[in-house]
């Protein structure tokens, strides 16, 4: 069965993002930027799921500028087959990925969508249940781990209690949490093999969505610093300030 | 037009997340309603009768709402949305895992684990795992919203006296069904629900050492949490852990033990009132934030804040 990875452009994880002064958003600029933590998960399952023998093709796709497509070079280093990139410079936000990325799947009829469950800019978590939603199609999100046989899919999810597993019929869509596993590092070999594979390009226009925004950013702020407090010499000292300087105990 | 709350619960008794999400419905100032679905669960719908400013509890009681798959409860709360401005419901892994798709199903954008309500349309969320804020407006004609629970108080369990309404459940999807639970039991209070939270790090060593924190947190009827990196090294069940992967919390007192302070880790506890950090290295980036630091070892300082207190 093929499967599909949807993967995002984002700062790196290791980078402290700086708000822009102006307000308007983060700074992106001279950043260095990386796939999706989450979403390289996903890519790493896939992969996995391959060399099981369950998959015969994986396909990664991203929606985002031009540059987008290193970050597809990564999925094709790690594994992938092919890969797609919608190009487009406009924000997109998750409701108009999710649209794209249904006449995706509708043009190469994946059994299964692996993705991660958030990207670390935004936050959002809702591109693979808005994916789900709009094909009519099962979901496991936060999976840590995942279970394809007879035409379904046993995912083990991360919930807040802590884990339970469910049972979903494919096709289906897999978001991953961290512990799914541990991605591979992408070998100097394979970063040149990826470099021979296919990856198309394609406008959001093409496939017939429109990427207009529904939320409008007004602004972008900084949190409120927490200041440093003190340090204390002893137990003794420190239950003391927590009874009658803080009163919390 | 009216606010519909989306209700978690167990089928037994309401999510105190639930009590958060009516404070920012509250905040909306629409008329609040709640859904309670669920399966025998009309002591749930007593209880959110009871939540100060609800005026109506709609209950689809069937079966297939035993559990809270997000296929069946997506196309219930789709099915009673026409009417409501807003739907919202508590950021929690419920939550996060129907809710999107209640929003795509309307064919709307979700805002996602707003902090505050500015105004019925515009909203503050934290981005960049809480290291910027983002103040977003939406232009959809139903605002599909999720709440962080950490930045709403809880409304008041008691004092409302909603009318129960019964609605008609929907069909069942069939495209899931649970298999099995293994939920972290504890007799000690929920992290997101504490009042006061430990927490160890990586410097705990190993999960036997985590008894000493237990028998603090007992002490102080606190919850017990941990950071990623000691739940990666497997001293504890990663339900524990608390931080931009794990869960957010804001109690009034969180005591940070052998915690380093990753910015993965202050971004799921930064907000909290009064923060404590042991540690036995005073370079240690924790005690930037800390309000009260103690360096030493804490293998002989955390048994000695427990016979002290």
């Amino acid at each position: 069965m093929k499967v599909l990875v949807p993967v995002k452009r984002v700062v790196d994880y290791n980078v402290k993002v700086r708000v822009k002064a102006d307000g308007t958003g983060v700074e992106t600029a001279n950043v260095k930027m990386s796939m999706n933590p989450f979403d390289e998960i996903a890519c790493e399952e896939a992969v996995r799921l391959k060399e099981a023998g369950v998959v015969t093709e994986i396909i990664a796709v991203s929606v985002g500028p031009a540059q987008a497509q290193e970050t597809l070079r990564t999925a094709l280093a790690i594994g992938a087959d092919r890969a797609i990139l919608v190009e487009t410079a406009a924000e997109v936000q998750p409701l108009a990925v999710a649209k794209i990325l249904k006449a995706i799947v509708q043009k190469e009829s994946p059994q299964l969508v692996l993705l991660g469950k958030q990207a670390i800019d935004d936050d959002s978590n809702q591109t693979g249940q808005m994916l789900a939603a709009l094909l009519g199609w099962s979901q496991a999100t936060f999976a840590s781990k995942v279970k394809i046989a007879d035409g379904g899919a046993e995912v083990t999810r991360e919930v807040d209690g802590g884990l339970e597993t469910i049972s979903i019929k494919l096709p289906a869509i897999v978001t991953t949490d961290l512990r799914l596993n541990e991605p591979r590092y992408v070998t100097l070999p394979n970063i040149m093999k990826a470099k021979k594979k296919t990856l198309d390009i394609a406008k959001p226009e093409e496939l017939g969505v429109d990427v207009t925004p529904r939320l409008k950013t007004l602004k972008v702020e900084e949190p409120a610093k927490r200041k440093g407090g003190v340090m204390v010499k002893d137990v003794a000292e420190l239950v003391t300030k927590l009874k009658n300087e803080a009163k919390v105990i | 037009m009216a606010t519909l709350v989306i209700a978690e619960h167990d089928n037994a008794g309401l999510k105190g997340a639930t009590l958060n999400a009516v404070t920012a419905a509250q905040k909306i100032g629409n008329p609040i309603h709640v859904l309670v679905a669920g399966s025998a669960c009309s002591a749930v719908a007593e209880a959110a009768a009871k939540i100060a400013g609800v005026e109506k509890v709609r209950v689809a009681d069937a079966a297939h709402y035993t559990h809270p798959l997000a296929e069946n409860l997506a196309a219930l709360v789709v099915a009673l949305a026409p009417g409501y401005s807003h739907i919202l419901a508590a950021a929690t892994t419920t939550g996060k895992n129907f809710m999107p798709r209640v929003a795509a199903l309307l064919d709307v954008a979700q805002v996602s684990d707003i902090v505050s309500v500015v105004s019925a349309d515009v909203f503050v969320r934290p981005i960049y795992a809480g290291n910027a804020l983002a103040t977003v407006q939406s232009s959809d004609a139903v605002k599909v919203v999720t709440v962080r629970t950490t930045g709403f108080d809880a409304a008041a369990a008691n004092g409302g006296s909603a009318t129960v309404e019964v609605v008609q459940a929907g069909a069942d999807s069939g495209l899931a069904k649970l298999l099995g639970q293994e939920l972290t039991k504890s007799a000690r209070p929920e992290l997101t629900a504490a009042r006061i939270i430990v927490s160890g790090g990586r410097g705990m060593g190993s999960g036997e050492n985590f008894k000493i924190l237990e028998a603090l947190a007992d002490k102080l009827g606190a919850a017990v949490g941990a950071s990623r990196a000691a739940v990666d090294s497997g001293f504890v069940p990663n339900d524990y852990q608390v931080g931009q992967t794990g869960k957010v919390v804001a109690p009034d007192l969180y005591i940070a033990v052998g915690i380093s302070g990753a910015i993965q880790h202050l971004a799921g506890m930064k907000d909290s009132k009064v923060i404590v950090a042991i540690n036995k290295d005073g370079e240690a980036p924790i005690f930037q934030i800390a309000d009260y630091g103690l360096v030493g070892d804490l293998f002989q300082l955390v048994p000695e804040l427990t016979g002290q207190l």
